[in-house]
């Protein structure tokens, strides 16, 4: 049998072919993740809600079918980690708010149905900022989540549980969401996978809605291909979703072997420029010229509209934001305050259920969208969304992939920018426009700057991740930082 | 088919105490539209069902779950904007209206908003009708799809609301809104339209258009404007369940508004509600704000997109609509405007026509029939004929039977309320009564005899010139037949018996 400490840092390829062979059961794998988050979680608080009894069970389910033998699904007895914005049946749900306090939905979002049927297990629900408004996971209800690169320091976010889980060992690897660069930041700043899929490629039914032309389900992972692999079961179209686009599922993973060589990478030079920290800018150049070895041809490009997008975003986000959670109101589900009046209800609920950042994102997005201020707030940030898209297309006609770092900075401290939305604001200074486009994302390791990770982003054509992966799985083989490993 | 909308005509006036203004009125209706399923769910639509059985996370506004267009409800209100001759936008788009309120559970309502660049479906169009007599027409501003809202039931303990219940069966029902332009000029004239329209998306077997059972709700804005051309401040009227609600209420918020005019005061813009024990329109308690309901484009859903071949394609399926039936039961068949009409503003009893005239060539027999008395029969019972037992079968065998001899026209009359109750065969109904008509000349002959025999006060005014005693005389005959004899052979006897 597999030792249980090397066990938790394989990626899940390879636990798949362990358990295939019967060297591991489900059970010896989900107990191997339960003692970790036992052991792990009451410092790092990755997940809000573990059954480990739930857990078990399904683990012992999976055990019989794999000793019957016979076919069996393609994620069979791998535990998974998800974020709490994303529905699960009878399993509380609090996508990060005292609001949504208690709520079991009665219904399972597309992607879990779909992980139930690929024969995923359910580990737990992680940590997040509340309603994924946030980058540091400090803007969660129930308290932050630690780095387990550094526990002083914040994991990322909004998806800073899900991140923190896989970097730390605590699961597998884990579902987060992406709005303006939740999976991807938080994945760059623990050290890990992320992939933000083209917008429609993933259902969102079931996933909580914050800005919902931006928000998109990706998988958070320790290697390139554990997220290939995730992406084939998560995607394609699905009727419940209008927005899901109606395409085959991508055939990710056979074209991760094809290398770099010949593709053509622009990196994009308001990237690279001011505001970013020394040690991100040396790592990216560093990737820049593995990747040139690797017989990548790099240019570089320019995406002029690009500053436009942090102001574009925290418009059109914040618009559908403010609508988006009117539905919590303590009439049919969650939190309820008492009242004297239904108007009273509405308030007091919503004063006492919603925290500060959650607040100030509605008050923005309806005063965007109000009489007299639509035409300047909200109209004209769907044309500077619409430039933003334009400036990525034209770049992409030249070149395969474009790239940039993920963030500009490493984990920052705890608390070092709650008091300064505006700071906190500019974590996802380069994600945030991948949002606006459409298009698909992804942060992987690309080396470290005073022991912190560095992420580095790559962004490809829209509905195009199999080439996306392909560079990336390219470059992982080549740096190899995935091997390394928290201090535990 | 007309190239444009008809000239708008003004067809009716109010004079009062000196100031001669006329009322001008623009409807908005929201129908529910027939579809099995709801609006961007799949739940069943059904009335009566149990409260909240007919629900599910997107419904019920559950966080995560996605509306998804019924393309049924896009298919009758694409219908429904070609019928009106609307132009049907290529591309429309579904918007949020934001409001917070217990009925709605996102607190916004899913619904097609107009911005200069997001036509709704149709816009446009025009629907002619006859108002009194006298052809007209009203534009329609727009057709749009929307959601239906939840009801609210408040629940009264000891005189006053303990609590309320919240019933989301209804919530995410398909509607369609049609608004009109400020183009009616009467209140009898909006419930003429009313009739029309209502007629219309039956026939285009778009919704029940039940006023009563709420699948047709009307608003209306009225406001009066000086003959002088000078327009006047508008107040809308909510809460008419029924036609001849709106009727009254109209009159009702028109007169009050000229006794406001004529009095100096000024009409303040405001909604106000039909109370319909009261028969007084009344202004809401609550002070209105300028209610702001942000709207902005769904982006949970993808637009309507609508080929022009396919407006052509609904273009060409359309069933035959009110007008042009009038038009041909009047040039085809034969039948005055008047009962072309009478017949045509409701489909069930034109779709009775029709298939009873397949089965009974004399059109006008049947159109005396259907709009006389048995119009009267269902307008007493508050029916429509498919909703009775009669059928086109019965109501053909009965007048055959006139026509054959075996039954009088009064017999006939007398028989109708059992038909429309209980649907028997008229012929065996006829047998099981003895009811058959006497035609036999030697029994009718006797029976004269006995009549003339009995009223020789009458014979002898017969014989002065008197011409009408002898419809007494047949009357009397009648009687002893109870109204079995055959009237025309009875008169003849009568008239060979007294040498007239």
């Amino acid at each position: 049998m597999v030792d249980r400490v090397d066990l938790l840092f394989r990626p899940v390829t390879e636990q798949l072919a362990l358990l295939r062979r019967r060297e591991v059961t489900p059970t010896a794998l989900a107990e191997t993740y339960l003692a970790r988050i036992a052991a792990l979680d009451p410092s790092l608080h990755a997940f809000l809600y573990v059954d480990p009894d739930a857990v078990r069970a399904e683990a012992l389910r999976w055990d019989a079918r794999y000793a019957a033998g016979g076919d069996l699904p393609p994620l069979a007895g791998v535990p998974i980690a998800v974020k709490d914005l994303i529905c699960t049946r009878g399993v509380p749900t609090t996508c990060g708010s005292r609001i949504l306090e208690g709520w079991r939905p009665p219904y399972d979002a597309t992607v879990i149905a779909r992980l139930r049927r690929a024969g995923a297990i359910l580990l737990g629900k992680t940590n997040m900022d509340e309603f994924a408004m946030g980058s540091s996971t400090e803007n969660s209800a129930f308290g932050p989540t630690h780095n387990p690169w550094d526990r002083e320091r914040v994991p990322g976010g909004s998806s800073g549980g899900s991140a923190a889980a896989v970097a730390g060992g605590l699961a597998p690897w884990a579902l987060g969401t992406d709005t303006g660069g939740s999976i991807r930041q938080p994945a760059a700043l623990c050290g890990i996978v992320g992939l933000k899929p083209t917008y429609g490629r993933v259902s969102r039914y079931g996933l909580v809605a914050y800005g919902s032309s931006l928000d998109q389900i990706g998988p958070l992972t320790r290697t390139v291909d554990d997220a290939a692999l995730l992406l084939e079961a998560l995607a394609g179209w699905d009727p419940l979703d209008a927005t899901s686009a109606d395409l085959d599922r991508p055939e990710c993973r056979g074209g991760l072997a094809g290398g770099a060589a010949g593709l053509r990478i622009g990196v994009v030079r308001e990237g690279m420029g001011e505001g970013l920290e020394a040690g991100v800018g040396d790592a990216i150049a560093e990737a820049v010229r593995l990747l040139s070895d690797l017989g990548a041809e790099i240019e570089e490009v320019t995406l002029p509209t690009i500053g436009y997008a942090l102001p574009t975003y925290y418009l059109l986000a914040t618009a559908e934001a403010s609508s988006n959670l009117a539905r919590y109101d303590g009439v049919r589900h969650g939190l309820r305050v008492g009242a004297a009046d239904i108007i009273d209800l509405f308030s007091r609920t919503r004063n006492r259920g919603f925290g500060a950042e959650v607040k100030r994102r509605i008050m923005l997005g309806t005063y965007a969208l109000s009489a007299g201020f639509y035409e300047a707030y909200y109209l004209n940030a769907q044309r500077a969304r619409t430039l933003v898209r334009q400036d990525f297309d034209r770049a992409l006609g030249a070149v395969d992939l474009l790239l940039l770092p993920t963030s500009p900075t490493v984990a920052f401290p705890l608390g070092a920018r709650v008091d300064d939305p505006l700071q906190m604001y500019l974590a996802d200074i380069f994600t945030i426009p991948v949002n606006l486009a459409g298009l698909p994302g992804i942060s992987i390791p690309c080396g470290f700057t005073g022991g912190l990770p560095v992420g580095l982003q790559l962004i490809g054509r829209a509905f195009d991740e199999t080439t996306l992966l392909r560079a990336a799985a390219a470059y992982e083989q080549a740096a190899g930082w995935w091997r390394k490993v928290p201090p535990s | 088919m007309a190239e444009g909308p008809p000239v708008v005509t003004v067809t009716a006036r109010r004079t009062r105490d000196g100031i001669a203004a006329e009322p001008v009125i623009g409807l908005e209706i929201h129908v529910q539209l027939l579809t099995a399923s709801k609006m961007f769910c799949g739940c069943a639509v059904a009335f009566g069902a149990p409260p909240n059985t007919l629900i599910c996370p997107v419904c019920l506004g559950l966080p995560g779950a996605l509306p998804v267009t019924n393309r049924r409800a896009v298919a009758l209100g694409l219908r429904t904007a070609v019928a009106l001759r609307c132009a049907v936008a290529p591309e429309s788009r579904f918007h949020r209206k934001n409001y917070y309120y217990p009925d709605l559970p996102k607190n916004y309502q899913i619904s097609q908003y107009q911005y200069a660049d997001h036509p709704p479906l149709g816009s446009d169009g025009w629907l002619e009708f006859a108002a009194l007599g006298v052809p007209r027409a009203v534009r329609i501003r727009r057709v749009h799809l929307e959601e239906d809202t939840g009801k609210l039931l408040h629940v009264e303990r000891e005189g006053a609301v303990s609590h309320t219940l919240i019933d989301y069966n209804r919530s995410g029902v398909p509607l369609m809104e049609v608004v009109t332009q400020p183009d009616l000029r009467s209140p009898a004239e909006a419930r003429e339209f009313l009739i029309v329209l209502r007629a219309l998306l039956q026939y285009l077997e778009v919704s029940s258009g039940r006023m009563e059972e709420g699948t047709m709700r009307v608003d209306a804005n009225v406001s009066l404007r000086r003959l002088d051309g000078t327009a006047g401040i508008r107040t809308e009227v909510k809460n008419m369940n029924s036609l001849r609600a709106v009727e009254r209420a109209l009159a009702f918020e028109a007169a009050r508004q000229a006794d406001l005019l004529t009095a100096g005061g000024t009409v303040t813009q405001e909604t106000r509600h039909w109370d319909e024990r009261r028969q007084v329109t009344f202004a809401s308690r609550v002070k209105e704000e300028a209610e702001d309901y942000r709207y902005f484009p769904e982006p949970d859903l993808i637009p309507i997109t609508v080929e022009p071949a396919e407006v052509e394609r609904v273009r060409e399926a359309l069933p035959e609509l009110p007008a042009q039936k009038a038009t041909r039961y009047v040039s085809a068949l034969g039948l005055s405007a008047y009962d072309a009409d009478l017949i045509v503003r409701r489909p069930p009893l034109a779709a009775f026509f029709e298939e009873a005239l397949a089965l009974y060539p004399n059109a006008k027999a049947l159109a005396n029939w259907l709009t006389g008395d048995i119009a009267g029969l269902l307008n007493a019972e508050g029916k429509e004929i498919d909703e009775t037992a009669l059928r086109p079968e019965g109501l053909a065998a009965l007048l055959r039977l006139i026509d054959d001899g075996r039954i009088s026209g009064r017999i006939a009359k007398d028989l109708l309320p059992e038909l429309v109750r209980g649907g028997a065969d008229p012929s065996a109904l006829v047998a099981a009564r003895g009811l058959e008509q006497i035609s036999d000349a030697a029994d009718l002959t006797r029976l004269v005899e006995d009549v003339l025999a009995a009223h020789p006060g009458a014979v002898e005014e017969f014989r002065k010139g008197k011409a009408r005693a002898i419809a007494f005389l047949v009357g009397q005959v009648m009687r002893e037949t109870r109204g079995r004899a055959n009237p025309d052979l009875v008169n003849r006897l009568l008239r060979e018996r007294l040498g007239g």
